[in-house]
């Protein structure tokens, strides 16, 4: 039972295998973390409900986003002048947020490398619902510079849904406002409904990410 | 640096001494004697300095160099030592007793070039790619565009006209050449 090998956990972490834990009075229990550590239940719709009400919440919602601290690839150079007295991101409603369970944006910020990939998409899944996504630079939308690296995503729409690109290599940071303004637009509008869309399409997306990463050892649906 | 050579020259065998700069040269040296002629160095001639180990494909001769390049911080040179290792098969003695950073060029020459170090630290763990199962990419006969098309979803270019052809249609279509 303990640390059972067979072909599909060949890629498994070590600390997400089934193993015996010693209990506070010297007691055994087996751990699967992958069963007992996370949520095995895959992502629901949630249907808006009513209109008034959800207008109502749309614009809470779009005046105060909280963006993931999570950079990649060049883009991560700009989103630091973003929050200074410079640029002043704060004056849009728009902070910061280090931890992926208490943000509602995150900024994919240039090119994406498999390896990188891989912990994107276990942060975002790991936001609540509603999240939006914002891809900056071209290396989001058709690979940019990076379209034939052996190592870089091409199209980031094939893995999560995205609300808004920000066209550009490297857009500068009023760019990058000006993308956070078409994104509040989009959610008091009712059209950022990326996190619905990720739910509905489960199947096609994980198949995606599964075609490239091809070590994957982590659960389907990292909640 | 020309009586470092020299000096060189006496014990270990040696070919191909470029002076690139005042304060640098490069020399070439078999497989075998690339390691010691590297501790040796170290030890008595002052390059206690490891700067990088770096790999060329040279696909068409069936050959990769591998350059170590070594820095003396008294006397303000730098020496690179190159080697030629065979494509088939391609392996290694490992240098990471000597330093304990050249494991991870190592590592990631391994996993890039698939030269083998047998005995070096977490040699055959992956680096940069994870779960790659494919040529090692930056071998010359890896071929990328193709496989990044194959794999990552290439986005469909925009249709695009030749505006001479283009007018000409719209505008004499009867007309030849």
């Amino acid at each position: 039972m303990v640390n059972k090998e067979n072909e599909k956990d060949k890629f498994l972490a070590p600390e997400n295998k089934v193993h015996i834990v010693i209990g506070p009075e010297g007691e055994e229990i087996t751990v699967d973390p992958l069963k007992d550590y996370f949520c095995e239940a895959f992502p629901k719709v949630h249907e808006p409900k009513n209109r008034i009400v959800e207008n109502f919440i749309n614009w809470a919602r779009a005046e105060s986003l909280w963006v993931l601290g999570f950079g990649t690839g060049c883009g991560s150079i700009e989103i630091p002048p973003l929050l200074s007295p410079r640029y002043d991101a704060f004056r849009f409603g728009v902070a910061m947020r280090a931890t992926p369970r208490q943000s509602s944006v995150i900024i994919i910020s240039g090119y994406l490398s498999v390896k990188t990939l891989k912990r994107v998409i276990r942060s975002y899944e790991q936001m609540q619902n509603p999240k939006f996504v914002v891809a900056l630079g071209s290396c989001t939308i058709n690979g940019g510079m990076y379209w034939d690296s052996y190592n870089t995503i091409n199209r980031l729409d094939h893995y999560m849904p995205v609300d808004v690109y920000v066209a550009g290599c490297m857009p500068r940071p009023e760019a990058l406002l000006a993308g956070f303004e078409s994104l509040k637009k989009r959610i008091k509008e009712g059209r950022a409904e990326g996190a619905n869309e990720y739910a509905t399409n489960f199947k096609w997306y994980k198949a995606n990410q599964k075609k490239i990463i091809k070590d994957w050892n982590m659960p389907d649906y990292n909640w | 640096m020309k009586k470092i050579v020299e000096n060189i020259k006496t014990r270990f065998k040696v070919s191909d001494v470029i002076h690139q700069r005042e304060n640098m040269t490069f020399v070439t040296t078999g497989k075998e004697s690339a390691i010691p002629l590297i501790t040796w160095l170290r030890d008595y001639e002052g390059f206690s300095h490891f700067i990088l180990l770096s790999t060329v494909d040279w696909n068409e001769d069936g050959f990769f160099q591998l350059t170590y390049l070594l820095n003396n911080p008294v006397k303000k040179v730098d020496l690179g030592i190159r080697t030629f290792i065979l494509r088939k098969n391609a392996e290694m003695t490992s240098a990471h007793h000597l330093w304990e950073q050249v494991a991870t060029y190592q590592r990631e020459i391994k996993e890039m070039f698939g030269i083998n170090f047998p005995g070096s630290p977490r040699v055959d763990e992956s680096f940069l790619l994870e779960g790659w199962d494919d040529v090692p990419p930056m071998r010359r006969e890896f071929d990328t565009k193709e496989y990044s098309e194959k794999t990552f979803f290439p986005r469909p270019g925009r249709e695009s006209n030749d505006p001479a052809t283009y007018m000409k249609s719209k505008l004499y279509p009867n007309e030849e050449k």
